[in-house]
C-alpha cells in the first residue's frame, strides 16, 4: 500500500451570487497516492479550478468552503490558521498555475524568487539557497543557470517562465504538486516537453502530481487516474486505460467522440458533438447533471441525485450514471474499434 | 502500423473524392512575400529588424483547406493579415483571383477574403447588437437594397445555428461558441470566395469546438468555400485540411497534402512538430521531443538553416548554407537532408 499524500473528501465550494447561491463544487472526493498523477478534466466551469484552490485554501474571500475530509500527508487541513496553511503552502504542497507571466513577480529577479520560497520555510543561508535555486534550475532544463538568476521574468519565453514555475515549485520538495492548466499557453512542442519533464520530476521525487486540464491527450498520456468533472460534481473517475477504452458516463463519452484524432477520425465527417448547455449552478438541482444533454436520459434520472457507483469489471472505476451498465454496450462500438 | 497505414488509407480515399482540381488559377497567391517591422529593444538602444515573414509563397486553390501550422511566433499570423489585405508587404505580391492586391481596393478584397478570428470576446464590438454585427459588411459593401438586410442577416443566423431571436442581443449575452458562430455569419454574410480562419476553435472548450468545426465543415460544401486555416492544433489540421505548410520563423520550410504530411514529414521540424501531438492513447507516455531548451527568437534568426540550433539531425553545412526548398511527391521541403547534391557530412 502507498503512501497516502492527500486525501479529499465531500469538498464544496459555494460562491454568494445575487440571485443566491452558486454551487461551484458538489462533493467532490478523490484521493492521490505518492508517485501518483491525477488528472482532473472537464470543460470551462466545470469546477476544476475551484476544487484546486479549496484545497490550497486560496479560494476567494467570500467563497464558502467545506468538506468531509481534507487532508495532506495525513495532516487535517479543514482547521488551520492562516499562519499554518502558508507554513504549508509552498513547502509541503505547490501550485504551479496556467499562466507564467501573471504568477512571477515582474519586479523582482528569477533567482530572488526562486530563493525566497526556501528562506521562507527552511532555515537556511541565501547561499544554500542560491545553490539549490541553480541545481534546479538545471535540473529544469534551462542552460546557463548561474546567470539567469538574475534575469527578469519578461526577459524569458513562455517555455522557460514556466521551467522557472516548476523549479520553484520543488525548492521545498514538496510531497504534492498541483498543477492547474501548466501548459495551455505553450505551443505543442514546449508542451510536450514541459509534461515529459513534470513526469520525470515526479518519479524522481516520488511526489504526487495533481494536474488540472481540459485537454485529453494530455490526461491520456501522463494520468495514473482520471477525475472527469461535470457541473460541479465528478461524473466518472478510474484509471487512464478504463477511462479511456471503457468510458462508462454518457458525458466522458460524448467528450471523447468530439476531439479529433489524426489516423482515427474521417477527415470531412462530422465530429459527435454534446448539444445544449452546462446547466446554472445555482439554486439546488436534483437528479444528474448531465440530463438535458444526454441522449440516454429517462424519467428517473432527472428526479433522485445520482450516486457514484463502481462501473462494470474495473476496481476503482466509478460512474455516476443509473444506466451505465445497459447503456455500455452499443454507443461505445465505435471509439473501441477505433481505439483498436 | 499496417493498422494506421490502412487507416491513412481510408482518409485518403475519401479525401480523393473532394480532391480540387491544382490546374486552377490559385485563389490567393503569395509569391515572395517578405514583412519586417522596426522594433524597439530598449530606451536608449537602436531600433531592429524583426523579420516576421520572409520570401514567403502560397499558393490557395479553390476548393482547397490550406491549414498553415507553427510555433507562435513564426510569423503564421502575420502572414494572414498579409493575405487579408490588412497589412502591406515589405516585398513581394499578393494576387487574389490572379489580380495583384495593390491593383485592387480594399473593398473588393473584403468582398473575396473575410476573416473568422481566435478570440470571439474581443474579436466582436460590445457595444452593437448581434443583428447589426453581422450586418456590418453589407453596410460596407451597399450594393443590395438595404430593405432585404435585415432577412438576410436572419437567414444567416439560421445556417450558422444561431436562433433569429439572438438578432438584437449583445455579444456579452451570449456563449463563446455562439460568438464563434457570430464571426462566422459576420465572415460569410456577402458571401465571400475565401476565408481566413485564425486559431478559429482555440479558445473554445472541446465539445463547442467540435460543433464550429463541424459548422466550418458543412459550409465548405454548401457554399463552396475554400479555407486557409491557421491553427497550432495538428489534430485539428489533419481533419480539416487538405494541404499543410509548415512555417518557422517566417519561412514555409514544408509543404505537402495532409496525409503525405502526416505520414511520411520530411523536415526535421515537421517531425518534432508531429511527435508533439499528444493523441487521447493512455500508456503512451509523453513523447521526448528532442527539441532542447533553446526557443527561437525572430529578432536573432540564426544563419544558415534557421531551424539548425534545435535540430537533433543537424550537419555542419546546416549552420552556414540556407536550404533551397526541394520537391517533394506533393509538396517541398527546404532541408539539407534532401538534397541529393549536398554533401552528408555529420
Amino acid at each position: 500500500m502507498s503512501e497516502r499524500i492527500l486525501t479529499v473528501e465531500d469538498l464544496r465550494v459555494d460562491l454568494p451570487v445575487p440571485a443566491g447561491s452558486l454551487h461551484a463544487v458538489q462533493g467532490v472526493s478523490f484521493h492521490v497516492d505518492r508517485g501518483e498523477t491525477v488528472c482532473i478534466v472537464g470543460e470551462s466551469g466545470c469546477g476544476k479550478t475551484l476544487t484546486a484552490l479549496a484545497i490550497m485554501d486560496l479560494l476567494p474571500v467570500r467563497a464558502r468552503r467545506t468538506a468531509k475530509r481534507l487532508e495532506l500527508a495525513g495532516r487535517d487541513m479543514l482547521n488551520l490558521s492562516e499562519r499554518e496553511m502558508s507554513d504549508i503552502r509552498g513547502a509541503r504542497a505547490a501550485m504551479i498555475f496556467q499562466e507564467p507571466m501573471t504568477s512571477l513577480n515582474p519586479a523582482y529577479t528569477i533567482g530572488n524568487q526562486l530563493e525566497e520560497a526556501l528562506l521562507r520555510h527552511n532555515r537556511v543561508s541565501r547561499r544554500q539557497a542560491r545553490e539549490r535555486a541553480v541545481y534546479l534550475l538545471e535540473r529544469v532544463g534551462i542552460t546557463a543557470a548561474g546567470s539567469r538568476l538574475k534575469q527578469y521574468p519578461h526577459q524569458l519565453s513562455g517555455g522557460l517562465r514556466q521551467r522557472v514555475m516548476i523549479a520553484m515549485a520543488l525548492m521545498c520538495a514538496p510531497a504534492m504538486i498541483l498543477a492547474d492548466e501548466p501548459t495551455t499557453a505553450l505551443d505543442v512542442t514546449i508542451q510536450a516537453q514541459i509534461l515529459h519533464l513534470l513526469a520525470e520530476l515526479q518519479r524522481e521525487f516520488s511526489m504526487g502530481l495533481v494536474l488540472i486540464t481540459h485537454d485529453l491527450g494530455v490526461v491520456a498520456r501522463i494520468a495514473t487516474r482520471v477525475v472527469v468533472m461535470y457541473a460541479g460534481e465528478v461524473v466518472e473517475t478510474g484509471t487512464a486505460a478504463a477511462i479511456f477504452s471503457n468510458p462508462a458516463h454518457p458525458y466522458t463519452r460524448g467528450l471523447l467522440a468530439c476531439i479529433p484524432v489524426p489516423g482515427r477520425t474521417q477527415r470531412g465527417q462530422p465530429l459527435g458533438t454534446i448539444p445544449g448547455m452546462v446547466p446554472s449552478l445555482i439554486g439546488e438541482q436534483t437528479g444528474c447533471h448531465f440530463a438535458g444533454r444526454c441522449s440516454h436520459v429517462i424519467d428517473p434520472c432527472r428526479r433522485q441525485p445520482i450516486p457514484l457507483e463502481a462501473a462494470r469489471g474495473q476496481g476503482g472505476h466509478l460512474v455516476r450514471c443509473i444506466r451505465h451498465a445497459e447503456i455500455a454496450e452499443p454507443a461505445l462500438v465505435g471509439w473501441v474499434e477505433r481505439q483498436r | 502500423m499496417t493498422q494506421r497505414n490502412q487507416n491513412a488509407e481510408g482518409v485518403g480515399s475519401a479525401l480523393r473524392l473532394t480532391q480540387p482540381t491544382h490546374d486552377s488559377t490559385p485563389m490567393l497567391e503569395a509569391r515572395g512575400v517578405s514583412r519586417t517591422f522596426r522594433v524597439s529593444v530598449g530606451l536608449f538602444k537602436p531600433k531592429r529588424t524583426l523579420r516576421a515573414v520572409e520570401d514567403v509563397s502560397l499558393a490557395v486553390r479553390p476548393g482547397e483547406v490550406v491549414a498553415l501550422v507553427g510555433e507562435s511566433g513564426c510569423g503564421k499570423t502575420t502572414l494572414a493579415r498579409l493575405l487579408l489585405g490588412l497589412l502591406p508587404p515589405t516585398a513581394g505580391e499578393i494576387r487574389i483571383g490572379g489580380e495583384a492586391t495593390t491593383t485592387l481596393p480594399r473593398r473588393a478584397i473584403a468582398a473575396l477574403v473575410q476573416p473568422v478570428f481566435q478570440d470571439p470576446y474581443s474579436s466582436l464590438n460590445p457595444r452593437k447588437s448581434i443583428g447589426s454585427i453581422i450586418a456590418l459588411p453589407l453596410r460596407v459593401q451597399g450594393g443590395s437594397d438595404s430593405s432585404t438586410w435585415r432577412h438576410r442577416v436572419e437567414e444567416m443566423m439560421e445556417r450558422v445555428g444561431l436562433a433569429r431571436s439572438l438578432h438584437d442581443n449583445f455579444p456579452s449575452q451570449l456563449s463563446g461558441g455562439q460568438r464563434q458562430r457570430v464571426a462566422i455569419a459576420r465572415a460569410l454574410i456577402n458571401r465571400p470566395r475565401l476565408v481566413i480562419c485564425d486559431e478559429p476553435t482555440s479558445a473554445l472548450d472541446v465539445s463547442v469546438q467540435s460543433q464550429i468545426l463541424n459548422l466550418l465543415q458543412e459550409l465548405r460544401r454548401d457554399m463552396g468555400l475554400t479555407y486557409l486555416l491557421i491553427s497550432h492544433n495538428l489534430a485539428v489540421v489533419e481533419h480539416m485540411a487538405t494541404r499543410v505548410a509548415v512555417m518557422y520563423l517566417g519561412r514555409i520550410v514544408e509543404e505537402a497534402d495532409t496525409d503525405t504530411l502526416f505520414r511520411a514529414p520530411k523536415h526535421p521540424y515537421t517531425q518534432a512538430l508531429l511527435a508533439s501531438v499528444l493523441t487521447p492513447e493512455p500508456g503512451l507516455g509523453v513523447p521526448d521531443t528532442q527539441l532542447g531548451a533553446a526557443y527561437p527568437n525572430p529578432l536573432e534568426v540564426p544563419p544558415g538553416c534557421r531551424f539548425h540550433p534545435r535540430c537533433a539531425r543537424v550537419m555542419d553545412v546546416c549552420k552556414t548554407v540556407a536550404p533551397a526548398p526541394i520537391a517533394t511527391a506533393s509538396g517541398f521541403a527546404e532541408c539539407h537532408l534532401y538534397n541529393p547534391g549536398e554533401p552528408r557530412v555529420s
